[in-house]
């Protein structure tokens, strides 16, 4: 114990100030929380983290809130079971039911890997007009026959807790088209509400989603 | 003797904390871990909030601590049917009107589903203009739930080498009504550095909404 107490003691200055010496890394395995502002946070907060392995949606049903104006997902190589279109719907009654009024817009540069077609076009067959279906987050059915093929992007959801305005969204994804075509796709629209929305749903066309993961992050 | 044997208990023999020495009560007096980077790669620089505003400037923080500042607006409403306009600043936002050449391209689609439209707009780009900047173009403001919201990536704005590149695509409501979609981009033709950005409606006020400044740290 004297050894200790003078070992101790050198990493002490003489104001009884601790020196740097009087900590480790380890020292602080135990401090899971700091008081706020204690050290910088990052703008983006990642919420949740789902993993998709065959499933026919994968759904955020909690953490939609006040908390945050801004929310944003992030898609990451999802691959479907079968030639389909990866889509969203949002809910106001915390994922009992998907199917809120939009309005949206939807465009893409679609380019054949064989150079056969490069074209920039509005989609009429993808965007929506106060209806309650699914949106379109691609513009062709992703091919499901490559294993290498998938689709990646982000959406934004703006204010989905605000009971003034309706809710603005806008989406960037690029994915693997049949044919096989690189396509690069634009959504954005709003949802004609002015309830709250408090869940998202993601789900393909047709069939499950095979693989990959879906981020939801809030923007500070 | 009994708190002495208690911290020898929490030192190691060469006189290091142990883990157990601290805990989260330990450092309740801790306002700031300035080596520790948090993480951070988005820094939230400022938020501020519109009430009947006739515009939202931010002229401080806008320098070379970051290469790239993003901005956000959420819900800006206007006191009646505009646009959604921005300009910048050489002189701390004593004067907004630094010349610049943008495009300007849009899509849009009527909720009563008779009109979509994928174009470029020549009546909202520039060619080595000084004034506002549309980013919004013909926001609804008649109706309480209509606004405007949309990002802004200003790249490098205090350098003084290059002119200043700028990225923003906004989504709004017109009063239609119809969803409309802006993509907008380009450059401000000057090798001063940007130190001020204003955001306004072309001629009514901000009745609502915030606007966020964040930088992206460098590395």
């Amino acid at each position: 114990m004297g050894t200790i107490t003078r070992t101790f003691a050198n990493n002490i200055t003489t104001s009884g100030v601790f020196k740097p010496n009087a900590f480790n890394n380890a020292s602080f395995d135990n401090v899971t929380a700091v008081p706020s502002g204690a050290i910088e946070s990052g703008g983006m907060v990642l919420l949740s983290t789902q993993t998709a392995s065959g499933d026919a949606s994968i759904s955020f049903t909690s953490g939609i809130d006040s908390t945050y104006k801004e929310y944003m997902f992030i898609f990451n190589n999802i691959h479907p079971a079968s030639n389909s279109n990866l889509q969203f719907q949002t809910s106001t009654d915390g994922g009992s039911n998907y199917g809120v009024t939009a309005t949206t817009t939807f465009f893409y540069a679609s380019h054949q890997e064989n150079d056969g077609e490069a074209i920039l076009a509005y989609k009429t067959n993808r965007d929506q007009a106060q209806s309650t279906d699914f949106i379109y987050l691609t513009g062709d059915n992703m091919e499901a026959s490559a294993s290498d093929a998938s689709v990646s992007g982000y959406l934004h959801l703006f204010e989905p807790s605000s009971t003034t305005f309706v809710k603005h969204y806008m989406s960037n994804t690029d994915h693997v088209a049949d044919g096989p075509y690189q396509q690069n796709n634009y959504s954005a629209g709003y949802f004609n509400t002015t309830s709250a929305i408090n869940a998202v749903q993601f789900k393909t066309t047709s069939g499950n989603i095979d693989a990959g993961t879906i981020q939801m992050f809030g923007i500070l | 003797m009994s708190i002495a044997l208690s911290l020898g208990n929490n030192l190691t023999t060469g006189g290091i904390f142990k883990p157990t020495a601290v805990n989260n009560t330990s450092v309740n007096n801790v306002t700031d871990f300035a080596g520790i980077a948090g993480g951070a790669t988005l820094v939230l620089l400022s938020t501020q909030t519109a009430s009947a505003s006739a515009s939202i400037s931010f002229t401080t923080g806008i320098d070379n601590t970051y290469d790239e500042y993003i901005f956000k607006w959420i819900n800006c409403h206007p006191a009646s049917n505009d646009s959604f306009q921005f300009n910048c600043s050489t002189d701390g936002g004593s004067n907004y009107n630094v010349t610049k050449t943008t495009t300007f391209f849009a899509a849009y689609h009527y909720e009563n589903d008779s009109s979509t439209f994928l174009g470029y707009n020549i009546n909202a780009d520039k060619d080595l203009l000084n004034d506002y900047q549309t980013i919004n173009s013909g926001v609804g403001g008649d109706d309480a739930d209509n606004s405007c919201v949309g990002y802004l990536h200003l790249f490098a704005p205090s350098s003084t080498t290059y002119v200043k590149h700028f990225i923003a695509r906004g989504q709004h409501i017109s009063q239609t009504p119809y969803t409309y979609e802006n993509y907008v981009a380009g450059y401000f033709d000057t090798t001063s550095a940007i130190n001020a950005i204003d955001f306004k409606f072309a001629t009514s006020n901000i009745d609502d909404g915030i606007i966020k400044m964040y930088g992206v740290v460098k590395s």
